[in-house]
């Protein structure tokens, strides 16, 4: 018995799912030791809820965590970070004043490598990036320090396939869920539990000026009424259990919101989860400069055979 | 005025030309071609290169580089496999500078970007390796705002046409963009590249006609077609001729020569040169309005589309008659100044003074004051913007003094005219150091009882011709 316990690989698993958005005005508003620029605080609401999601995450036991980051955009196939460490400095293109962050984080590349060849096989155009120049996105920097910022978990880093820009909301979710479908099988061949993260916002409609103190939280709030009811309902859903409604409205709430779902990560959050018809956790909601961002956790462990 | 822009290229995006050239006959002819466009700008004698990029997307108004030695290692998100672009560029860090106060004397949101390690886009170091690779010219480069429309786009050309123009520079103006912007989403052979679709074939072919034929202005108002015909939405949308249109005083007469026409991954890339030499012809088939300030309402902190925001508030029906702009020997007179509200010229030239008639903030045309009257038809207080009011007075002056061949660098002497220095001073204050505080005149700011329309603030300006 006790030999085939030992030459049985363990069975690999979502522990959780997170939609762990990638302002990087949380960043700055913590003043970590890697980032440049510093501040007077700011999006406490937010900041407390990646609190709480980083006191969730630490009570499940987790090896990976596989990102999928709107800000690494590619047209051409879905791309995986290849090399198994990259570190250097992260400048935010659109807030620089607010972001400079020297980032320094390894690679579960087996893991990368396990889910570019489930997608090869279902027909997605995939490629291995594996130029050490390469400078990791904003986006997975930001998720990833929120997360878990000593970095001392390897991390699986997907792109961000922009079909929805060349085809439909419709063309971009049927990728993501298979995407997201050979994301979990890897994943339980690979015998790693893992933790899956879409990092994007709600709905996007930026502020398109700055006060002049940027955490200034008397001028933070949505962007409007209409902006807000989208964020409700959708959180509504993942509150309620009700994630198909969220992928059955996607082209509506993309549209509308502006929603930076658009790139795919919460349609292929929710397809490695199988589409969860169990109530997610809402750790924190709160806006950044004018968009809707949401903390959210979907408590795999504790609903599905681990 | 002469226009300073000696030449204009349109480039593309995308890094196959820069890094593996040899891989296909059509990115080595577009090699070529850039390399050929290099030597035509050496050969130009221009003492800039301004860039504005598609590949450089911002949100808070448009962002200029301001760094004077940018250096680093790009790999492109997509094409990571062909290579790392190394770059070390030589930035004009002061004309960035002087562009980003232009643009907010022109009323555009915008900001200048200094720091290590900024990433500079693909278009940008696409075209300042191939077309400036020993920095032998310094650049400027400029973001593309998502948001942007035309009107903000155009002004953005205009404000760095003002700075060009009093510091003297001429420049070589450059749009990195893709024509059709489809590319293949699977991976090709790199021999097999092609351009997506044969309609977007035919699209790029009949802009290039256009451009080969000088018609800058014709493109540039054919942007939102040509956005929705042959190009998919990626981070901004087709504007880049709206800028390059404006920064060629919106002529139709260029003379241009399509250099390459090629595939790059399926996208349509070109690079075109326009000589504002004219050609003779340049009849314009479109017009769109022509645009000096921007006062688009972006400002989604404030409330927006407010009918009782002081901005809504128009004032045609009170104040005294006005008066066309009194006509005399060395007088100057602006069209696109308001109308004076008595007989006399909007300046008066002497030697090489020039003096300004008092100038407040109504504007020409509606004759609406920005920012709200201070008070209505029946003489009740209103509540109103002391620093939309200052903005509105310095946009113009800066008009009058254009008109009048002077600029807002040469103004020697401001007295300045408040109605309530209690309430408005700090305001006043504040714009005027973001603008003409900026060029250094001496100022007299002086609290009088009222001024002939409801205004709180006028001022008088000596400035050099
Ligand atoms: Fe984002």
């Amino acid at each position: 018995m006790r030999l085939m316990l030992g030459r049985t690989m363990a069975k690999g698993s979502i522990v959780a799912g997170c939609l762990a958005p990638h302002p990087p005005h949380l960043v700055y508003a913590e003043n970590p030791p890697q980032n440049e620029p510093t501040s007077e605080g700011g999006w406490e609401q937010l900041r407390w809820g990646y609190e709480r999601l980083r006191e969730s995450l630490s009570k499940i036991d987790h090896d990976v965590l596989v990102i999928l980051s709107p800000h690494w955009q590619t047209y051409v196939g879905t791309h995986f970070l290849g090399l198994p460490h990259f570190e250097g400095l992260s400048v935010d293109p659109i807030f620089p004043n607010l972001f400079r962050y020297s980032y320094n984080l390894d690679i579960d590349v087996e893991l990368s490598k396990a889910i570019h060849d489930k997608a090869a096989d279902a027909g997605l155009a995939v490629k291995m990036m594996e130029n050490p120049d390469f400078r990791v996105d904003y986006g997975t920097i930001t998720t990833g320090h929120m997360v878990n910022p000593a970095f001392d978990k390897p991390l699986v880093v997907i792109s961000s396939n922009r079909s929805r820009h060349y085809y439909s909301v419709e063309v971009m979710q049927e990728m993501m869920m298979e995407l997201g479908r050979v994301t979990r099988d890897a994943i339980l061949e690979s015998g790693k539990k893992a933790v899956v993260l879409a990092s994007n916002s709600l709905s996007h409609r930026h502020f398109t000026t700055e006060s002049d103190v940027p955490e200034d939280m008397s001028k933070e709030h949505i962007t409007s009424h209409a902006m807000h009811l989208w964020d409700m309902r959708i959180i509504d859903y993942m509150r309620t259990g009700q994630a198909q409604r969220i992928i059955d409205e996607m082209p509506e709430f993309t549209e509308q919101a502006i929603a930076e779902s658009d790139g795919g990560g919460l349609t292929w959050l929710l397809s490695t989860l199988t589409v969860p018809t169990y109530p997610a956790i809402l750790h924190g909601y709160g806006t950044i400069i004018g968009t809707g961002n949401a903390i959210v956790e979907w408590p795999c462990y504790a609903h599905e055979e681990v | 005025m002469t226009n300073p822009v000696l030449a204009s290229y349109v480039v593309p995006v995308h890094p196959h030309p820069l890094l593996v050239p040899e891989q296909n006959e059509g990115w080595q002819r577009l090699r070529d071609a850039f390399d050929e466009a290099r030597q035509q700008i050496t050969d130009s004698g221009a003492d800039l290169i301004i860039i504005y990029s598609t590949t450089w997307p911002s949100i808070i108004g448009h962002q200029i580089q301001a760094d004077p030695n940018p250096t680093w290692t790009l790999v492109d998100q997509d094409f990571h496999d062909l290579g790392s672009m190394d770059y070390s560029f030589r930035i004009d860090a002061d004309f960035a500078e002087a562009w980003n106060k232009a643009n907010h004397a022109r009323g555009l949101q915008s900001r200048t970007v200094a720091y290590n390690g900024f990433p500079i886009d693909v278009g940008s170091v696409v075209a300042l390796k191939l077309l400036n690779p020993d920095n032998a010219i310094p650049a400027v480069i400029v973001s593309s705002n998502v948001y942007a429309n035309r009107a903000e786009t155009t002004v953005l050309a205009k404000s760095c046409l003002d700075v060009l123009k009093s510091t003297g520079k001429r420049a070589v103006a450059v749009t990195a963009m893709s024509m059709s912007n489809r590319m293949f989403t699977e991976f090709i052979d790199a021999a097999e590249d092609k351009i997506h679709s044969l309609k977007d074939d035919e699209w790029n072919r009949k802009v290039l006609e256009f451009l080969e034929e000088g018609r800058l202005e014709d493109v540039a108002q054919l942007s939102r077609t040509i956005h929705q015909q042959i190009r998919v939405q990626k981070v901004v949308t087709f504007k880049p001729m709206w800028w390059l249109s404006a920064m060629n005083d919106n002529r139709n007469d260029l003379t241009g020569r399509v250099l390459a026409y090629e595939a790059l991954h399926g996208a349509g890339g070109a690079v075109v040169h326009l000589d504002p030499t004219s050609n003779g012809m340049g009849d314009k088939e479109y017009d769109e309005d022509d645009v000096e300030v921007y006062h688009g309402e972006r400002n989604v902190l404030d409330a927006e589309g407010n009918e009782d925001s002081p901005e809504a508030r128009h004032v045609d029906d009170h104040g005294p008659a006005l008066w066309d702009p009194a006509e005399g020997k060395d007088a100057v007179n602006a069209d696109s100044a308001p109308k004076p509200v008595g007989l006399y010229p909007h300046a008066r030239r002497v030697g090489d003074l020039l003096y300004l008639s008092g100038v407040g903030p109504r504007q020409p045309g509606t004759n609406a004051i920005p920012g709200g009257p201070i008070r209505d038809a029946n003489g009740e207080s209103l509540e109103y913007d002391i620093k939309a009011q200052t903005r509105a007075v310095v946009e113009n002056i800066a008009r009058i003094l254009e008109e009048a061949g002077s600029s807002m660098e040469k103004v020697v002497d401001v007295t300045s005219f408040l109605v309530d220095m209690d309430r408005d001073f700090a305001g006043y204050n504040e714009v005027w150091a973001e603008t003409l505080g900026h060029y250094g005149p001496t100022r007299t700011t002086l609290a009088i009882r009222a001024l002939p329309t409801p205004i709180a603030v006028e001022m008088k300006v000596i400035a050099k011709i």
